[in-house]
């Protein structure tokens, strides 16, 4: 009997097989079915979920359901605002101006603006505006210093050493600390005229104020009408000078109406009436001249 | 003659790509095994500059990456005679390379013993125009080799120049650039029939497969086997196959002469079927296990159990001395080497100055061979095993696989052949137009 072995296997890949493995080996095709074909499919099921509206609102709604969810929770709550570094009426000012209906999400407040709506006024030089652990926001002002005050035709003003307008004043009596300037441009050279006020420290009992004359050279006004005219360039060593010789001879002392130092090589004086009289009757009497 | 031509130099073509893209495949088609080979060029000589040999001789230039043997199927004689199965035996050995490869190869060199290779000396003789050989005398002086009729179903598949002779001094390896008056060439023609190449063309194209390149096996066993110094002074290949045995003679590094004897390990193991009425699976097994040529005393005493599956008690449970197996064997491969000794004494290789004699194939490791080798071929007889590449698998270093070595050697470092040279202008009568535009321009 004979035993019966089964059919021999066939080693040798079918034509299809043996071709499908050789396109696997390319690379190209193994790119494109390892990367191409689930990318694709991922594309295609993303497309056609969207493909229907009631769904895609769904999905926004839930977003922004979920943004508001946590843009409200109270860690994230603005309920104060401070105001720091500003008078009293300028942080009301500031208050009004601002206008937060608190307490407010932190999320919603733009800082920037807020910070460029601050600096429009007049008073303030700089403002940061930060939200503080606890629900603060803390709004902190550098105010501008009024370093003069400025009489011109509508009234008084108060600038800072910059010649910015810091605010309006109403008397020059509240104010009494600072110097007076006037003059039609005076308002442009105030730290020219800040260096002739600190120049003409000697003076202060008697100064009164600085005039802008022709908006190009300065008077220094002192009591009793008297005037010190300053020459256009370098008017600070004139008043130095002026105030040397006040020192050495007590001319300011005298019966003098105005020390002309526009030319500042050829200072100029002028006396008063009575001064004059008195001078020609020393000069006649000196000359042997009867006198008046 | 010029479709040939262009069909090789499509092939050269195709190499060339396949060298640039880096990877190629090497087919060896045999008798009893079907070897494929994948290897990388990394590129290693790549910045040599194109006439330097390269370091080893493009040796080091590639990598085996993947080996892959299958049984052969389809092939008698070293011929393709059943496509269907050949075809399927190659996908099953280029598949398999592939996946060790994991690379896939689109160009392929093959290899095949049979197809009844018969070799040509030709020789072509011209004066020169310049005393200076150029590029173009070479290829002038291929161009009048008078090619013999060779038959209408035979085809070239090697044309190489292995001696240059520049008016009396002969023996040049390279003549351009040298000076003379006339330049003489001898050229080695190998043709082999038609049909067993273009079954094997089909079979590839089947496989989806280019071909960039076909050797006769002979010769590329030669280049793994041979040494140097073989190859230089002459010496003679002799690949013992299974279906057929292929002889190559080499002198200064060019083979000089190929021829194939059709009788191979395939016969020896129909004899042992025959003889001991086993079927050809077993006789094959015993023969690798037990086989041998030279019986001694202790022979006799060596019993093989050669089995069976009929069933029948006494039938399955015969056994045979190793001598009389060695009896059987012994005939078989005293023919082959006969008719060896035939075809290299009817080439001359007794006129050679060293007769080095090296077999190899699969069948070179039956024991005890070289001393039957020495009685029939002479006392220089050594049995050569194939050069060592980079990357070859331990189990393909045997001399079965000299071949697809070789193959490789070729592969890198291909000897150059008629089709390598440009047809000069005087016989390629479609650029005759380009030609008297070309003067128009240079002299007006």
């Amino acid at each position: 009997m004979q035993s019966v072995s089964p059919p021999q296997h066939d080693p040798a890949p079918s034509r299809w097989s043996y071709r499908i493995h050789r396109w696997w080996l390319t690379p190209f095709y193994r790119r494109l079915l390892r990367v191409g074909v689930p990318a694709l499919t991922m594309v295609g099921a993303v497309v056609w979920y969207v493909s229907d509206e009631a769904r895609v609102t769904q999905i926004t709604d839930a977003v922004s359901e979920a943004r508001e969810a946590i843009e409200e929770r109270p860690e994230f709550m603005v309920r104060v605002m401070s105001v720091e570094g500003a008078s009293n009426e300028l942080a009301e000012a500031v208050r009004n101006e601002l206008a937060l209906r608190l307490p407010m999400s932190s999320f919603e407040m733009d800082l920037d603006a807020m910070r460029q709506t601050v600096k429009k006024f007049n008073a303030v030089a700089d403002a940061n505006l930060r939200v503080r652990p606890g629900g603060v926001l803390a709004v902190e002002i550098t105010e501008r210093q009024p370093a003069v005050l400025w009489r011109h035709a509508d009234g008084l003003s108060l600038l800072d050493a910059e010649g910015n307008m810091v605010a309006g004043a109403s008397l020059r009596a509240d104010w009494p600390d600072l110097p007076l300037v006037a003059g039609e441009g005076a308002e442009r050279e105030i730290p020219e005229a800040l260096a002739l006020i600190a120049a003409a420290a000697p003076l202060k009992d008697r100064f009164r104020g600085l005039v802008r004359m022709g908006e190009r050279r300065w008077d220094a006004v002192l009591d009793r009408g008297q005037r010190l005219l300053l020459p256009e360039k370098q008017p600070v060593a004139a008043l130095e000078r002026l105030i040397a010789l006040d020192k050495g001879r007590d001319m300011l002392q005298r019966d003098i109406t105005i020390v002309d130092f526009r030319n500042p090589r050829r200072p100029t004086v002028r006396l008063n009436t009575n001064a004059v009289h008195e001078l020609r009757n020393i000069r006649d009497t000196e000359s042997g001249g009867q006198p008046e | 003659m010029t479709e040939l031509y262009q069909t090789q130099r499509t092939m050269r073509r195709m190499r060339k790509q396949a060298m640039d893209r880096g990877v190629i495949a090497i087919l060896d088609v045999g008798t009893s095994k079907i070897g494929c080979l994948v290897l990388r060029f990394d590129g290693s000589d790549k910045f040599l500059g194109s006439d330097s040999v390269g370091s080893l001789a493009g040796q080091s230039s590639f990598r085996v990456i993947g080996a892959a043997t299958t049984r052969s199927r389809g092939v008698t004689f070293g011929e393709i005679d059943a496509m269907q199965e050949t075809e399927r035996a190659i996908r099953t050995a280029v598949q398999a390379a592939q996946k060790m490869a994991n690379v896939r190869v689109d160009h392929v060199i093959a290899c095949f013993a049979g197809a009844r290779p018969r070799s040509y000396g030709l020789d072509g003789r011209i004066d020169l125009a310049d005393s200076i050989v150029t590029e173009n005398d070479v290829a002038r002086v291929l161009a009048v080799c008078d090619v013999p009729d060779y038959g209408r179903e035979r085809e070239m598949l090697h044309a190489q120049p292995v001696n240059f002779a520049i008016d009396h001094r002969s023996g040049l390896n390279d003549p351009r650039g040298q000076m003379g008056n006339s330049l003489a060439v001898d050229m080695h023609l190998l043709t082999v029939d038609t049909s067993a190449v273009q079954n094997l063309l089909y079979c590839i194209k089947r496989c989806d497969l280019e071909l960039a390149g076909l050797a006769s096996s002979a010769y590329v066993s030669g280049i793994s086997a041979l040494v140097e110094d073989e190859q230089e002074l002459g010496a003679a290949c002799v690949d013992l196959g299974g279906g057929a045995t292929g002889i190559s003679v080499f002198i200064k590094k060019h083979m000089i002469f190929a021829d194939s004897v059709r009788i191979g390990g395939d016969h020896i193991t129909q004899d042992i079927s025959k003889g001991l009425k086993v079927p050809l699976n077993v006789a094959e097994r015993i023969k690798t296990f037990y086989g041998g040529v030279m019986a001694t005393g202790m022979d006799d005493r060596e019993m093989i159990e050669i089995g069976g599956d009929t069933g029948d008690w006494e039938l399955d449970r015969r056994t045979v001395s190793r001598a009389e197996l060695i009896g059987i064997m012994r005939p078989r491969v005293e023919e082959i080497l006969e008719e060896v000794r035939l075809r290299l004494d009817a080439a001359g290789f007794d006129h050679l100055p060293a007769q080095q004699i090296v077999l190899t194939g699969g069948g070179s490791q039956i024991p005890g061979l070289d001393g039957l080798a020495t009685r029939i071929l002479g006392q220089q007889v050594r049995l050569g095993r194939p050069l060592r590449v980079q990357g070859l698998p331990q189990a393909a270093t045997g001399p079965a696989f000299s071949s697809a070595v070789g193959l490789c050697l070729f592969a890198a470092h291909p000897q150059d052949e008629w089709w390598d040279f440009d047809v000069p202008a005087d016989r390629y009568p479609a650029r005759s137009l380009k030609r008297a535009v070309k003067w128009f321009r240079d002299n007006w």
